[in-house]
């Protein structure tokens, strides 16, 4: 569960200071998937940014899983990172030259598991991810866009995290490849109660979430369930 | 992070891309073999100039005559010159100076010699038999000047290998036959073991004679030029050094030691001034080999900072995905690190390889020490965490945000 009460962030200081978020209040339950719009701009990344733990608040409370992050130093938000939060994002998703197992088990690596047991977490998200077997020791360079981010949602699951963020997961891809991932965060949310926030600018990908917050320059202006709600159809590759 | 999997992200890394990470190690190579092999040259040197130095003979003191000269390889010229040193001197010294354990007087000068048809032209020093102690001199045919001998002034003569062949022709048997010195006959009765043509006087070229005969027949005075001193132990050589030069003071009735109408040379002088130069040498060798290192090491920081450049987003997704500060920075200094310690062991094989081939030459006689070995590779492991702890650190500081943002 996320908790995020008054939560401002202000970049520089001074004349030069520029405050991104003013104020930003909302609370997401376990099992829920959400999409963040606004335009560029709109403090989206930044929001994106804090729930991610990558960065740190200026003001305001963080409560994730009844745990205050607000006030965590470096070495602990890459904890929560490692241990609570999966990332998928627009491009750049994979280490290069390496293959697909060695991608997903990353994570585990650097939380400390042993390698049998990296093995078998990374075949089974890998496999709820949708990529077939034959795949997994591909290197990441030999695969498709679609497939990039299939093992990436791979990769943000294999640690077990309570919150997977999306940062434009399907800003690169064409619009039927693009169905297929949005599709695989459905499944992953409805079939394992997973809680997905994905972040985007395109309305028509919001609308694949069941609730959508809109920001702009820095403030919620709306939080709704989503009108339409698209379901897109889960394509095995 | 396991230390299996820093291995398996060092070899991606640097196998990724060979031929940068290849020159990198080439420049580590080029400085560790350097400094393996210049050091192995200096201490091969330095050996050769001490065992040639110590087959002169063993805790040698030489007294000639002349004013105290400048300590090591000052040029003797008063030698021989001077007369101050008579056959009294030297029994006053075997007689009179504690820890002595043979006396030798000698007489040399050149001479042209004669033989049947032939002759050449070559030190003829007279001495005692003790002279085949003090200096090694070992006897392959025939027998040593003995004291019988030198006692009763006897015309013979021991003579050098080189000696023997150039009046005599290579291995004849020279045993038995007669040289003119000086117009007197002499008989031989002996050839040494040849020494080899090393360190500062061809000690194969030469005639030996009784020391009481040089100066009978061919000097024909009571003076010596050298007085060759072995003291018992290599410990004791400063003190009998001093007490000779007392005694030697006393008996010519010179109070002030800087008069001295005689200088004493101690054969660990020569030793310490030679091995002195020769460390020296050693020294200056090792840091042209260490400049080079050094550039090496500068290579290996260039090239890790390139990397880490490179590396930036990739960087930022591995912060995103939970790794430490600590794991980014153990990641990028490994890489460091084992190119050095791939350079090192590469170094280390190529500066033997080189040390054996300068052996080959016969020039000098190279040792490559263990000690020097494990210098090298301290010293490229050491550069690998010196020059590549900047660059990990600044990958490990970088904000993973921008480092996600960079293109």
């Amino acid at each position: 569960m996320i908790e995020i009460k008054d939560i401002t962030k202000t970049y520089g200081s001074g004349d030069t200071a520029f405050q991104a978020l003013k104020g930003i209040s909302f609370t997401i339950k376990d099992g829920e998937f959400i999409a963040i719009m606004g335009p560029s701009g709109s403090g989206k990344s930044t929001l994106m940014h804090i729930l991610g733990c990558l960065d740190t608040l200026t003001t305001g409370t963080y409560f994730l899983d009844g745990k205050d992050v607000s006030t965590l130093t470096d070495e602990e938000l890459a904890e929560i990172r490692r241990l609570h939060v999966g990332f998928v994002f627009q491009s750049f998703n994979l280490l290069p030259r390496t293959t697909v197992m060695r991608n997903v088990m990353l994570p585990l690596i650097y939380a400390g598991v042993s390698d049998e047991e990296r093995d078998e977490r990374s075949r089974k998200v890998l496999s709820a991810a949708g990529m077939t077997e034959s795949h997994f020791s591909h290197l990441s360079n030999q695969l498709s866009g679609g497939q990039i981010q299939r093992v990436a949602i791979a990769r943000a699951l294999v640690n077990d995290p309570s919150l997977i963020l999306a940062d434009e997961p399907t800003g690169n891809l064409d619009s039927k490849t693009g169905e297929i991932v949005l599709g695989t965060f459905q499944k992953l949310n409805r079939e394992h109660g997973r809680t997905v926030i994905l972040i985007t600018h395109e309305h028509d990908v919001a609308e694949h979430a069941e609730r959508i917050i809109t920001l702009r320059d820095g403030v919620v202006v709306t939080d709704s369930k989503s009108h339409a709600r698209k379901h897109a159809k889960h394509h095995e590759v | 992070m396991k230390f299996s999997d820093i291995t398996h992200e060092t070899y991606a890394a640097l196998s990724a891309n060979k031929v940068r990470s290849g020159l990198t190690i080439l420049g580590i190579v080029i400085g560790i073999s350097s400094v393996i092999a210049m050091v192995s040259i200096g201490t091969g040197a330095s050996n050769t100039i001490s065992s040639s130095i110590e087959s002169l003979g063993s805790n040698l003191i030489q007294i000639t005559p002349g004013a105290q000269q400048m300590r090591g390889f000052g040029a003797s010229s008063g030698r021989g010159g001077a007369k101050t040193l008579t056959n009294e001197d030297a029994q006053a010294i075997a007689e009179q100076v504690a820890d002595v354990e043979a006396v030798d007087s000698q007489v040399s000068s050149r001479y042209q010699i004669t033989a049947k048809g032939t002759n050449t032209n070559t030190s003829v020093t007279g001495v005692t038999a003790n002279y085949s102690q003090i200096r090694n001199v070992e006897v392959a045919e025939g027998s040593f000047i003995s004291d019988t001998q030198n006692n009763s002034a006897s015309k013979v003569a021991v003579l050098g290998p080189t000696t023997r062949d150039d009046l005599f022709g290579e291995g004849t048997n020279a045993i038995g036959q007669a040289i003119r010195i000086n117009g007197l006959e002499f008989k031989i009765i002996g050839v040494t073991v040849a020494k080899g043509g090393t360190g500062f006087q061809n000690q194969d070229d030469i005639i030996y004679i009784p020391v009481r005969s040089a100066q009978r027949y061919l000097s024909g005075d009571q003076y010596l030029t050298t007085i060759a001193v072995q003291a018992t132990t290599p410990e004791v050589m400063t003190q009998v050094q001093a007490d000779i030069i007392l005694l030697l003071l006393d008996r010519h009735k010179i109070s002030d030691a800087a008069l001295a109408d005689f200088s004493v040379l101690n054969q660990n002088d020569i030793l310490s001034t030679a091995s002195s130069v020769t460390s020296t040498l050693t020294y200056l060798l090792a840091a042209i080999g260490g400049i080079s290192l050094l550039v090496g090491g500068i290579g290996i920081m260039n090239m890790m900072l390139t990397t880490v450049t490179e590396r930036t987003r990739e960087i930022g997704l591995r912060k995103a995905i939970g790794a430490k500060k600590s794991d980014i920075r153990a990641q990028f200094l490994a890489e460091a690190v084992a190119l050095t310690v791939i350079g090192g062991v590469v170094g280390i094989a190529l500066g033997w390889l080189i040390s054996f081939a300068v052996n080959l030459t016969g020039l000098v006689t190279t040792s490559v020490s263990l000690s020097s070995v494990l210098l090298a590779f301290g010293v490229s492991a050491i550069t690998g965490i010196v020059f590549g702890y900047y660059p990990a650190r600044r990958a490990a500081e970088l904000n993973p945000i921008e480092a996600l943002r960079y293109e």
